[in-house]
């Protein structure tokens, strides 16, 4: 099949052979960053902008590192020091932007749909590099990529994803993507984290991490936000660890080869143990690997897709 | 100069009138209604109606004109200009303008603005609370004088229940309704939309209808208690309906409203994350819409009003979070509610009763009547024109409408007002 969107806005809008193929393609990549010279000249004299409104180190580097790896030319704007600070609508920014001419914009805000907004204003290619609760659609292609080089499939897996999936766009994107895919999804947390109708979306949802565990192919856990804790979405850390840490002694409830994920910044021992952050089937790292061959594989894929 | 409407249906609900008749217009008042009239003096101007339909003047009792404060957005004048343009002869302004309406000078000067603008009759609906802060409660006598003709805190909640018994007592003294902004904060906080399915797929905080209906309760549970009479504005959850129903079945002194959007649309529409969807209440599920539809059937609903919150670009054409609440109405409240009587869920006359004659009756004002020596406040419109919704030719500041580009069917010909024409299609 060939690519042949404009704009990569959600998981929700792909199909099963689009996700497909982008992992494919992602894989193709992979040996890039093996090599001693870490570039090959794809993207030479294109421009990608990374519009970063809400910050992030790590989406943002990975971006980044791709566009170099392909020997685009990657330029950084952050909320700090961007005109929105200014009074600028992001209207007028995204047009001024797009009057540079760059190929490629890819951007974070923390408003859900600014993405969508973007690519309605603007002729270039947009990458949403996460946008409010809404959707993280390369990271879940990350995680996809994760899983299927582990497993092989990502059909027919017990895949558990646990935290606070009301405020998560990781676990929305992946929802979206693993249903496409075939997966079997449970969603683990206390109600307060759980949005209304979640199992509309064709997930299970289990209020204890123990029984969610069970028979688990894949166990994802989020990063707790701490600042909401002034929310009453969970009355303490304390009391949050206490029930829904994934630990040594849970996760014999899994499958022994269940493959633990997170997407990072982990809070140790706060929704996983140090020792199960860092044990044998911890794939945490190999996430943050696949994160940039994914990313390469999506400026590839839009830049050639315009052409 | 006399008018006469000559062959036009006429209905009328306030006497069950539906029927062809002739209308003569003479300084102002209507003279005369009868099955045939001709002009003898050759002085009257005759306007033929045949297959048009005439009403007592549209009253809209939901609003905001912006003026004084936010005149970007709308001005008395534009806001005229657009109810004359949707058919509308009386409307009732909210009081969040800045200063908020609170005082006798804020109800004079939107009083006396109106006047000059000579176009529809323009009622002040006053604060119930100073500033709307829902602290202390505004002059009701004096506002009265000045001529407020309702109280309402509109798109602030009156948190303080001891505060909001007492607006109820007092404006019942005083003969007046109190038009209540029900949304519990401490359930909506942050939210943006329905909350449901789609705000779940969307990732979007949510807006429960909870928030809704758990002030809806309470406020039910105080006109009971005081007698006082309540109006709900903005109606748009099954379960507001349900409770409002049963309320006026055990004899509470309540009457409702909603807004065309409520019957209209679903949070279905917000996939694309469009602001003009963007409104508050939000718009609910398909089976609210449905029990909105029912409860305008069974009249548990009384009034359809526009809720007219015209914005100016830069409040809609930003992120959907920050953009502002709210849906210009004035110019599509009509053909869209048409929808409900070509959808045989209302009669044309129960429709007027609930865009005419019920709100002029719960705000006791003049209209919502053709009666034979009033003032000659009429609607004519076109019940088999088709006309596509282009928001950018309107009258009113505010182009934000979800439903730019639809295509309506019943189009306004001719508004008049005192009998005079304030606004005609041609």
């Amino acid at each position: 099949m060939k690519w042949e969107r404009k704009d990569l806005l959600g998981i929700k809008d792909l199909s099963g052979e689009e996700i497909s193929l982008i992992l494919d393609t992602a894989e193709s990549f992979l040996e890039v960053s093996t090599r001693d010279i870490k570039k090959v000249p794809t993207l030479r004299g294109k421009t990608i902008i990374n519009f970063f409104v809400e910050a992030s180190t790590r989406t943002r580097t990975s971006f980044e590192i791709a566009g170099k790896r392909l020997s685009a030319d990657t330029i950084n704007i952050s909320a700090s020091t961007s005109s929105l600070v200014k009074g600028e609508t992001l209207a007028d920014t995204a047009r001024n932007l797009e009057a540079m001419n760059p190929d490629v914009i890819v951007i974070r805000h923390s408003c859900a749909g600014a993405p969508h907004m973007l690519a309605r204003l603007v002729r270039q290619s947009i990458i949403n590099a996460g946008d409010g609760a809404h959707e993280h659609p390369t990271q879940a292609l990350l995680d996809m990529m994760t899983i299927r080089s582990r497993k092989g499939t990502l059909s027919g897996l017990n895949v558990t994803i646990v935290g606070d999936i009301a405020h998560s766009r990781v676990a929305r994107s992946n929802i979206y993507g693993l249903n496409k895919m075939g997966a079997h999804l449970t969603v683990a947390g206390p109600a307060t984290m759980m949005p209304r109708d979640i199992r509309e979306l064709g997930v299970k949802v289990s209020f204890r991490l123990e029984e969610a565990l069970q028979d688990a192919d894949v166990v994802m856990m989020l990063r707790i936000q701490t600042e909401r804790e002034q929310r009453s979405v969970f009355p303490s850390l304390r009391e949050y660890s206490a029930f829904y840490c994934l630990n040594g002694d849970n996760i014999q409830r899994a499958r022994p080869d269940v493959l633990v994920m997170h997407p990072g910044p982990v809070n140790r021992g706060v929704e996983i143990s140090p020792e199960i952050a860092d044990g044998a089937n911890s794939v945490i790292l190999e996430q943050v690997t696949n994160g940039v061959a994914v990313r390469m594989a999506l400026l590839y894929l839009l830049t050639g897709a315009i052409e | 100069m006399s008018i006469l409407l000559k062959g036009g249906r006429v209905v009328d609900p306030s006497r069950n009138l539906d029927g062809v008749k002739d209308i003569l217009i003479e300084e102002g008042k209507i003279a005369a209604i009868a099955d045939s009239m001709d002009d003898t003096t050759g002085e009257t101007r005759v306007v033929h109606l045949e297959g048009k339909v005439v009403l007592p003047g549209l009253v809209d009792m939901h609003t905001h004109l912006r003026e004084p404060g936010y005149e970007y957005k709308e001005t008395i004048r534009s806001g005229s200009e657009a109810a004359a343009a949707g058919g509308f002869t009386s409307i009732a302004c909210m009081p969040n303008t800045d200063p908020v309406n609170d005082s006798r000078a804020v109800t004079e000067y939107i009083v006396k603005r109106a006047g000059e603008c000579n176009l529809v009759h323009v009622y002040p609906v006053a604060a119930i609370s100073l500033r709307s802060e829902g602290r202390t409660l505004a002059e009701f006598g004096d506002l009265k004088e000045a001529g407020a003709v309702a109280f309402s805190d509109d798109g602030k909640p009156v948190v303080d229940s001891g505060l909001m018994r007492r607006a109820l007592e007092y404006a019942s003294s005083l003969g007046l309704v109190i038009i209540p902004h029900c949304e519990d904060l401490s359930l909506s906080a942050g939210g943006l939309m329905n909350e449901g399915r789609i705000s779940t797929e969307l990732g979007l905080p949510g807006i429960p209808t909870l928030a809704e209906e758990v002030m809806i309760a309470r406020d039910l549970l105080l006109a009971e208690y005081t007698g006082a009479a309540l109006h709900i504005s903005h109606v748009s959850s099954a379960g507001s309906v349900r409770m409002i129903r049963n309320a006026k079945a055990r004899g509470i002194p309540v009457t409702a409203e909603t807004a065309p959007h409520y019957f209209t649309l679903t949070d279905e529409a917000l996939r694309d994350f469009d602001p003009s969807f963007k409104v508050n209440p939000p718009l609910r599920s398909p089976l609210d819409r449905k029990a909105i539809r029912e409860g305008l059937r069974d009249g548990t609903l009384d009034v359809i009003a526009t809720d007219h919150a015209p914005h100016a670009a830069t409040d809609k054409e930003v992120e959907f979070e920050y953009a502002a609440s709210g849906i210009s109405g004035l110019e599509t409240a009509l053909a869209l509610s048409l929808r409900l009587v070509d959808d045989g869920l209302l009669t044309l006359s129960e429709l007027v009763r609930k865009m005419s004659t019920n709100p002029a009756k719960i705000l006791n004002i003049p209209g919502g009547a053709l009666l034979p020596g009033a003032d000659a406040d009429i609607t004519v419109f076109d019940p088999d024109r088709s006309w596509i919704v282009d928001p950018l030719s309107w009258r009113s500041k505010g182009k934000n409408s979800p439903f730019f580009g639809w295509t309506l069917k019943g189009k306004v010909l001719m508004t008049l007002v005192k009998g005079r024409v304030v606004y005609s299609e041609d």
